[in-house]
């Protein structure tokens, strides 16, 4: 109890208030992120995926993201702690108590202290967030980040009865069969009715477009191999209320998808504990987490007013505004959702979101690329994984490691922004990077 | 007698064949919706399972609740409102699990033939022997004072001969599934002269709510499906017979398949077709289209030949190829069989020499799986057909001929008044035989 509350003021001590302004903290101390690792997001679209062969388990995504991450800070002898980031494997995988695989991932990891954290879509900003808290706590100088999720154990049409588990249960019974494409596609419905229908669905084109597009790019997303003609097009089929959801295609959606991510967060002197020097790390500068009661409905189905918050929060505590981004990785699970994430991010004022996409400002030539390597539609969307994947993506495109998916990070605007939504709005994480 | 009553006490005979239990398991799919309507929630819906063995019968509950459980989740948005009402169904899956127990509480298995006798209507899948099927319908029709209309699957003997033997007096009509029921879309239709319209209104309502296409067809021994299949397989073994001056008998069958698989773009080569459909069923279908083919000689030799050998392909209850023509591994053609020699000649001897001769795949050849899923099919397809003319190599040269032979049968089948019009022969072959094309096409 007593080291309870010693972490606990520390944890206090973390956040000190910004000079600047009075509403926001700054970070009391530096914090990095180093040796980012992705798995292959797995599921249909991927030549390896089979429904009915044998595929790798969850302990193997852990296994792999781990280890690819410890070999580039050391070994496990310079971990201080590990944060496994799990959604939903106690009903996917009939597996709980992930924490005790990181000693499986490599022997000298056994008796570390270890965490698992879970908030649906957001659980790996979560993780990602609990890692940061850590060395601001300093309980930790380097700590080690795996999200992870294995949902092709079992056929969609029962994945979406374990993914409604983000939302309240006792919305379960009225919510459509595929639960949370039902809940954006009645925000689709509202966003339709109040800005108009024709160019917000030409804008989920495009945005279904780009990221299939920057998929392409990056050899590890579960669109790489896509090869299909005419995106746009395609993205344009009508929904069909009567075998999916009223206002969305699947190509709205991100698929079913098997993967893990891993990341060190580290302190100073975890730097110089794993041997790498700043231009191999990201700094985090900003990081905002919200809320919204999971018993209530939005507010307005046409924004995500938590997003909104938690970006505001993020960054505030970073002091920067939208012109010093070079990259947002942004949680694109939905088309509609990431047009209505624009307009929250502050990028485009309410109902103009549609305008943003279509004039190219979010494609990776444009004012502010987004989602370099597909997001959650083209990357894929292992759930726990999701936030973890997007903190790699970012420090991949600032460390210039981003291979064929590269984009250029001018001088000027050395900063990156993600944001991870858990459920309908309701848990975010929105973090700020920072080039070293 | 409204459809809806009709559907209350329903009989499938051969309920625990391949065809038999799917038209069991669409019918109850139907019956389950029927069961569902407000309008119809104090009618009792019934419908027996009637075979020869227990042993078959108890297979079948098993392959029907697993056929209910696909239904469900294929229609799980549907079956959400359906339930809605119950406040314990929450999860898709508990829906799906209910929708099943609620489709197999129609179903009574039994292997008495008096479970028939209160029934109004009977779908008839038993084999293809002319005189079982007129047993059957002849013994339900005396006993059975509700009388019954009759939907026979018969692929292949004409109704009206069926009618009159049976004593039916027009309560009867063909209804042919293609195998397997629960996944094809498509269903011939044959009217005789004599069939009464309450069974074409009957027959037109029940394949609209399973969300089937169908193509009628004239009354004639074969129909569309199999007019056309027989003829498909009488030439190939004429083909067979030409190359075998120049090569032994597996490598003309080898070579045969494959320019009708490959050169040709089908889902399978003629010889594959006949393991899967059965060298069996395929004989019998022959024999009985035979008496009815005036002008021509509906017998094959090779088919023949190969039951002679008790080689009969077919599929195991699995799904699975049973050797026939080709000996098979994991899907793929391994062997093939010689009635000669009975034995099986591995491919990997004699293929590369076939290969040679036949020649290369003109350009722009695609899989028969890739240009059905292209969006410019129709395009890709008259280019590639215009390079098969011009090639000169025997493969492309064999594969003009077969092209020809396609749209002669389709008109043949026209001219005879087999089918009503071309439309209705190529929609056969495309949804029923999943050709990427019609016989009667623009690329020749």
């Amino acid at each position: 109890m007593i080291i309870y509350k010693i972490v606990m003021s520390q944890m206090s001590l973390s956040f000190i208030k910004s000079p600047e302004n009075n509403s926001s903290m700054k970070l009391r101390k530096k914090v990095y992120m180093i040796a980012g690792y992705n798995t292959i997001s797995m599921g249909t679209g991927r030549s390896e995926f089979h429904p009915k062969k044998p595929r790798p388990g969850l302990e193997d995504y852990i296994k792999e993201a781990g280890e690819n991450v410890l070999s580039q800070i050391g070994g496990a002898k310079n971990v201080d702690e590990c944060v496994i980031a799990n959604f939903i494997a106690s009903r996917y995988n009939k597996q709980a108590n992930l924490a005790a695989f990181f000693p499986y991932i490599d022997p000298n990891l056994t008796y570390k202290p270890c965490i698992r954290v879970e908030g649906a879509c957001a659980t790996g900003g979560l993780g990602l967030a609990t890692g940061i808290k850590s060395i601001l706590a300093e309980t930790a100088d380097v700590v080690l980040v795996v999200g992870v999720e294995v949902q092709n154990s079992v056929k969609a049409v029962y994945g979406a009865d374990i993914l409604a588990a983000a939302g309240w249960y006792k919305e379960r019974k009225d919510g459509h069969a595929h639960f949370f494409p039902g809940k954006f596609s009645d925000r689709a419905g509202a966003y339709f009715e109040k800005y108009g229908r024709g160019k917000t669905r030409k804008a989920m084109a495009r945005w279904y477009t780009n990221a299939i597009e920057n998929a392409r790019l990056c050899p590890t997303a579960q669109e790489f191999e896509n090869s299909q003609k005419n995106l746009e097009q395609l993205a344009l089929t009508e929904p069909n209320p009567n075998m999916f959801v009223d206002h969305l295609n699947v190509y709205d959606c991100s698929k079913v998808s098997d993967g893990a991510s891993g990341i060190a967060i580290v302190s100073e002197e975890g730097l110089k504990r794993c041997g790498i020097s700043k231009k191999d790390a990201i700094e985090v500068v900003g990081l905002g987490q919200a809320e919204y009661d999971l018993t209530k409905a939005p507010d307005d189905p046409v924004r995500l007013t938590t997003t909104d918050l938690a970006v505001k929060k993020a960054l505030e505590m970073a002091g920067i505004n939208h012109q010093k981004l070079a990259t947002v990785e942004c949680h694109d699970c939905f088309t509609i959702a990431a047009i209505m994430a624009v307009e929250a991010m502050g990028f485009a004022k309410p109902g103009e979101g549609s305008d943003f996409i279509l004039e190219g400002h979010t494609s990776r030539e444009g004012k502010i690329p987004f989602n370099t390597t597909g997001g959650l539609i083209g990357w894929g969307h292992p759930t726990g994984a999701t936030g973890v994947h997007q903190a790699v993506t970012i420090w991949e495109q600032l460390t210039q490691r981003a291979g064929q998916s590269q984009i250029k990070i001018p001088t000027a605007r050395p900063y990156a922004l993600s944001v991870n939504m858990g459920g309908d709005d309701k848990t975010l994480v929105s973090i700020v990077y920072k080039k070293c | 007698m409204k459809y809806e009553a009709k559907l209350e006490n329903v009989t499938v005979l051969g309920a625990a064949g391949k065809m038999g239990s799917g038209i069991l398991f669409l019918t109850a799919a139907e019956m389950t919706r029927q069961k569902f309507l407000p309008e119809n929630k104090n009618r009792d819906f019934t419908l027996y399972a009637l075979d020869t063995s227990n042993r078959a019968l108890s297979g079948l509950i098993s392959y029907i609740r697993e056929q209910a459980w696909r239904f469900a989740e294929k229609n799980i948005v549907a079956l959400r409102k359906t339930y809605h009402d119950r406040a314990d169904l929450i999860d898709n899956e508990h829906i799906i699990r209910q929708y099943a127990q609620d489709l197999l509480s129609i179903i009574r298995p039994v292997t008495r033939m008096e479970s028939a006798f209160d029934s109004n209507i009977i779908f008839e899948a038993v084999s293809e022997n002319p005189d079982l099927k007129v047993q059957l319908m002849s013994t339900i029709n005396k006993n059975n004072p509700n009388k019954p209309w009759f939907f026979t699957n018969t692929s292949a003997i004409p109704i009206s001969w069926l009618d009159e033997q049976a004593g039916l007096n027009g309560r009867i009509m063909g209804v042919h599934f293609y195998n397997p029921p629960a996944v094809q879309k498509l269903l011939e239709v044959v009217k005789t002269e004599n069939t009464r319209p309450e069974l074409s209104y009957f027959v037109a309502e029940y394949i609209k709510n399973l969300k089937k296409i169908y193509v009628p067809s004239y009354d004639v021994a074969g129909f569309i499906g199999n007019g056309y299949f027989m003829r498909d397989i009488l030439f190939a073994e004429r083909m067979v017979n030409e190359l075998k001056e120049n090569f032994s008998y597996v490598q003309a069958v080898y070579m045969v398949n494959k320019i009708t698989q490959d050169f040709l773009i089908r889902p399978m080569g003629i010889f594959q077709l006949v393991d899967y459909v059965g060298i069996d069923v395929v004989q019998f279908i022959m024999s009985v289209m035979k008496p009815y083919a005036i002008k021509e000689n509906i017998h094959s030799t090779l088919i023949e030949n190969h039951i002679n050998n008790i080689v009969k392909g077919g599929q195991y209850p699995d799904g699975r190829q049973k050797d026939g023509i080709f000996k098979y591994e994991k899907g793929q053609i391994t062997a093939v069989y010689d009635p000669d020699k009975k034995r099986y000649f591995n491919v990997s001897e004699f293929s590369n020499e076939c290969d040679e001769y036949l020649g290369e795949l003109p350009e722009g050849w695609q899989t028969w799986r890739k240009i059905n899923r292209d969006s410019e099919k129709d395009e890709k397809l008259k280019k590639y057909f215009e390079n098969l003319r011009l090639s000169k190599k025997p493969g492309a040269q064999l594969a003009m001929e077969y092209l020809r032979k396609f749209r002669e049968i389709a008109s043949e089948l026209v001219k005879n008044k087999v089918a009503f019009k071309f439309d209705d022969v190529n929609a056969v072959l495309l949804h029923g035989f999943h050709h990427a094309y019609g016989p009667v096409n623009d690329y020749i």
